[in-house]
């Protein structure tokens, strides 16, 4: 008998239907990969096995876990389920942990409430639970808080916490989503690690098909609250029959037709240009020593050129970012676009445009899209035509009479569009895109890529492209720079970047970057 | 720790001199000259002159600052206009009333609204929380004084429990004292309580909605461990701030209150003060709520760092 068996698993929320029929399977010691865009149901039936679901759900079908069926279960003995037989890990390693309580507290909080122990010898298992999870004592004490840990010694410790008590099964919900390519890859080797070592089986939630490939034993598709398609994982992409399956495949190795010209002209100069910030004091009377977070970094990107800067978290990428755009002060070099001074001449701001990550936190959501597009003309000291208005949002793909809508009325590749509308109203020479595409599905991220592409070669626009994911990079820069502890470490083509890389760090987070097999060869 | 707890108490000295500083300057620009109040409108000038001199007003506005704030240090406040007597006693009299008022009250309003707060998160959506609403609302919307009233009549002209106003002096007994003071304290205590219970509930309900209690909930807690365990002391930073300001109003502002049930408060007293141009009370006294409400805030200040260790850390 299956560990986890999720047979015609429906369930609603107020009466609006979530899942229809699902049924999954997972075997002790298999990994089983779910796979679906936002919306497809994969976390609500992960939730569904935890029951730890909203108010107002309702679930059908049959759940049964290690021979117990949970949906006949009482609260009680889910209680006693819940972190015993199944620990669960989380998206957001930043939020998933009190913010008040040690790491030891929280871990040692698994095994007490399941075993009757002391608390010396709860936390002696905490800290052993700990060291596997990579946060040995001498580096990692159980006194630390969570904020003095990174997002993924973080993550190691919700993982520390789930697998405590050498549960029979673990489900990760998107556990690297918000991690690091290098730092992912870790996560994801220790995972199979524990499966491995403790014949736990593991139900591993994405939106990313790469990220399990390498990984699971199974995978099953996930879209609209049904499954699409499951397969065993290393023949999928040769044997998968649903067009959604292939869609996703597609959109994952997505390479969008760049036409764009580029010139020898020079828009953006960086000349070594230094960025300190006041680092923390050591003692009360002791001057703060300043943390250089751009340290000497030059580059030239020329007009029509779409230039990818990678780099980890902490790398500098941001601050940098924040420093073209004139919106911080540098401390040394200079920074020119189209020969003016970013920080000195305020006519250079009009000339270039950002767009941001989240397309949720990035709008005013007070005000209609027409005046969210039409902001960066206050700049100019000037209201934009409607015809302006309606011009932006048609070359984004958007209606003009969207522009009477509120923006929570759009989805958020929609939202993302009406970013870039709000970038190109001001006819700007260069556009920023700071990690524009981090937050998207693979399918509209491809929608987005091939936008950005269409409107390059349409209006000659050059692109800085920031982001921490290699695969984008890959698609659409045409150079591309390695940004590692405030410096550029590497820069090239990025078709010699990849293939031949110099540096071993850049070596280091291709090889972290999980790679999907290819689909030559296969019929479509 | 230490840090914090410097940089804290650094605030606090410079808010208590920029404080010190307006008074005086504020007593300063008010019109009518103490000592001709003091003296009648038929005293002569030579007499006004001699009490002027007396009463140091004849000093440069430095020099009267700095014998002001001298003797505050050293407990010496003066000597009260119209009183005749050392404002520090008179101060102390009072301070007899309205300190264990505040402090009673202040009890009553987080015995009242902790468990009521917590009750109405737990519950949410439910008839208890509704109710719960419902009656905060009405505690908010309610006057005082006239909830007062209300309790006057009841309890102390029907039932006869209480009596209706007065305060018979701590030398009548720690509990008859505290008798006196309990409809004044519950009047107090009423709105301030709807106003904690209603923050409790909200602070409570946005930790709720964290993922570090889904989190734990995936442990295996139940939702009551999860309560304690988690929420409640995440929950207090804002509930914190809340029982702060409401102790240093309730030092200075049960002016109302004390006058329904004839207290001889801090309230009244500067009422009285000021409508008698007993100027040297009222600097003395305002500065003695100044200071209690920055050592109120200061005492927030720690207690924010002991619920929240990221508050150490960034000092």
């Amino acid at each position: 008998m299956s560990l986890l068996s999720i047979q015609d698993l429906s369930l609603s929320i107020h009466g609006t239907p979530i899942l229809d029929r699902v049924s999954i399977d997972i075997e002790p010691g298999e990994v089983c990969g779910v796979i679906g865009e936002s919306g497809s149901g994969k976390s609500l039936t992960a939730f569904s096995v935890m029951q730890l679901l909203p108010d107002g759900a309702v679930c059908s079908g049959a759940i049964r876990l290690a021979g117990t069926d949970i949906l006949q279960a009482d609260e009680q003995a889910l209680c006693n389920m819940r972190g015993k037989t199944v620990g669960m890990v989380f998206q957001e390693p930043m939020t998933a942990l009190n913010p008040v309580q040690t790491i030891g507290q929280q871990v040692a909080e698994t095994i007490r409430i399941h075993r009757k122990t002391s608390r010396a010898e709860a936390m002696a298992l905490a800290a052993e639970s700990l060291a596997r999870c990579e946060l040995p004592q001498d580096r990692f004490p159980l006194s630390r808080y969570p904020h003095e840990l990174s997002g993924g010694q973080r993550q190691r410790v919700v993982i520390a916490m789930a697998i405590a008590l050498r549960p029979k099964l673990l489900i990760a919900d998107e556990p690297t989503t918000a991690l690091d390519v290098t730092t992912q890859a870790e996560i994801l080797s220790l995972l199979k690690q524990l499966v491995t070592e403790d014949g736990m089986g593991l139900m591993l939630i994405t939106h990313d098909l790469a990220v399990v490939t390498d990984i699971a034993d199974h995978i099953v598709i996930m879209k609209t609250g049904e499954v699409v398609e499951r397969g065993r994982a290393e023949t999928l992409h040769r044997e998968m029959q649903h067009p959604y399956t292939k869609a996703l495949f597609e959109a994952s190795t997505h390479q969008p037709e760049t036409a764009g010209q580029i010139e020898d002209t020079v828009l953006l100069s960086v000349k070594n240009v230094v960025r300190d910030y006041t680092g923390a004091r050591t003692s009360l009377f002791a001057k703060p020593t300043p943390f250089r977070a751009v340290n000497d970094v030059s580059f030239n990107l020329h007009k029509g050129e779409c230039l990818g800067l990678v780099g980890e978290s902490g790398c500098g990428k941001s601050t940098l970012t924040r420093a073209i755009l004139g919106l911080d002060d540098i401390q040394g070099g200079s920074i020119k676009l189209n020969g003016l001074d970013v920080h000195a001449d305020e006519s250079a701001r009009q000339q270039m445009q950002v767009v941001f990550q989240d397309p949720y936190g990035s709008f005013n959501p007070r005000h209609k899209v027409g005046r969210l597009v039409s902001e960066p003309f206050f700049r100019l000291g000037r209201q934009a035509t409607d015809d302006e208005i309606a011009d932006s949002l048609i070359s984004v793909g958007l209606k003009a009479t969207d522009q009477d809508k509120y923006i929570h009325e759009f989805s958020g590749g929609q939202r993302q569009r009406i970013a870039i509308a709000r970038a190109l109203i001001i006819k700007p020479d260069l556009i920023i895109l700071d990690e524009a595409v981090s937050a998207l599905d693979v399918s509209i991220r491809a929608q987005i890529l091939d936008l950005l592409a269409e409107l390059s070669s349409e209006r000659g626009l050059t692109y800085l492209f920031i982001t921490h994911d290699l695969t984008v990079v890959k698609a659409i820069a045409d150079r591309v720079l390695v940004m590692q502890g405030g410096q550029i470490i590497e820069q090239g083509e990025t078709e010699t970047v990849f293939s031949a890389p110099q540096q071993d760090y850049t070596k280091k987070l291709i090889a972290a970057a999980p790679e999907l097999p290819s689909l030559e060869g296969v019929s479509a | 720790m230490l840090p914090y707890l410097i940089k804290r108490l650094g605030s606090l000295i410079v808010s208590l001199l920029v404080a010190s500083l307006v008074i005086f300057a504020c007593i300063e620009v008010v019109p009518g000259d103490p000592a001709s109040f003091m003296l009648g409108i038929n005293a002569q000038p030579d007499t006004v002159d001699a009490l002027r001199e007396e009463l140091g007003l004849n000093q440069t506005i430095a020099q009267r600052y700095m014998s002001w704030i001298t003797g505050l240090l050293t407990g010496d406040m003066g000597t009260s206009y119209t009183y005749r007597s050392p404002v520090s006693d008179i101060v102390a009299d009072r301070l007899q009333v309205s300190l264990p008022l505040a402090l009673y009250a202040l009890a009553l309003t987080v015995l009242v609204a902790f468990p009521v707060g917590v009750l109405a998160a737990a519950r949410r959506g439910s008839a208890t929380d509704l109710s719960v609403m419902g009656v905060t609302q009405l505690g908010i919307a309610v006057p005082n004084f006239w909830f007062a009233i209300l309790m006057v009549i009841v309890f102390a002209i029907n039932l006869g429990w209480f009596s209706a106003g007065g305060f018979p002096g701590w030398d009548a007994g720690f509990f008859a004292g505290l008798k006196a003071l309990t409809l004044p304290a519950v009047a107090l205590a009423l709105p301030q309580a709807s106003i904690l219970a209603r923050v409790m509930r909200s602070s409570l309900l946005d930790t709720l909605s964290e993922d570090y209690i889904r989190s734990a909930r995936a442990k295996g807690l139940t939702k009551r461990q999860v309560m304690w365990r988690h929420a409640l002391r995440n929950a207090m930073i804002p509930v914190l701030t809340i029982i702060g300001l409401q102790f240093s109003f309730l030092l200075a502002g049960a002016i109302i209150i004390e006058n329904v049930f004839f207290l001889p408060g801090l309230g009244r007293l500067v009422f009285q003060a000021i409508t008698q141009r007993d100027l040297i009370v009222v600097e003395s006294v305002v500065m003695l709520l100044v200071f209690a409400v920055i050592l109120v805030n200061f005492l927030v200040d720690l207690a924010y760092a002991w619920v929240d260790p990221r508050l150490r850390a960034r000092s």
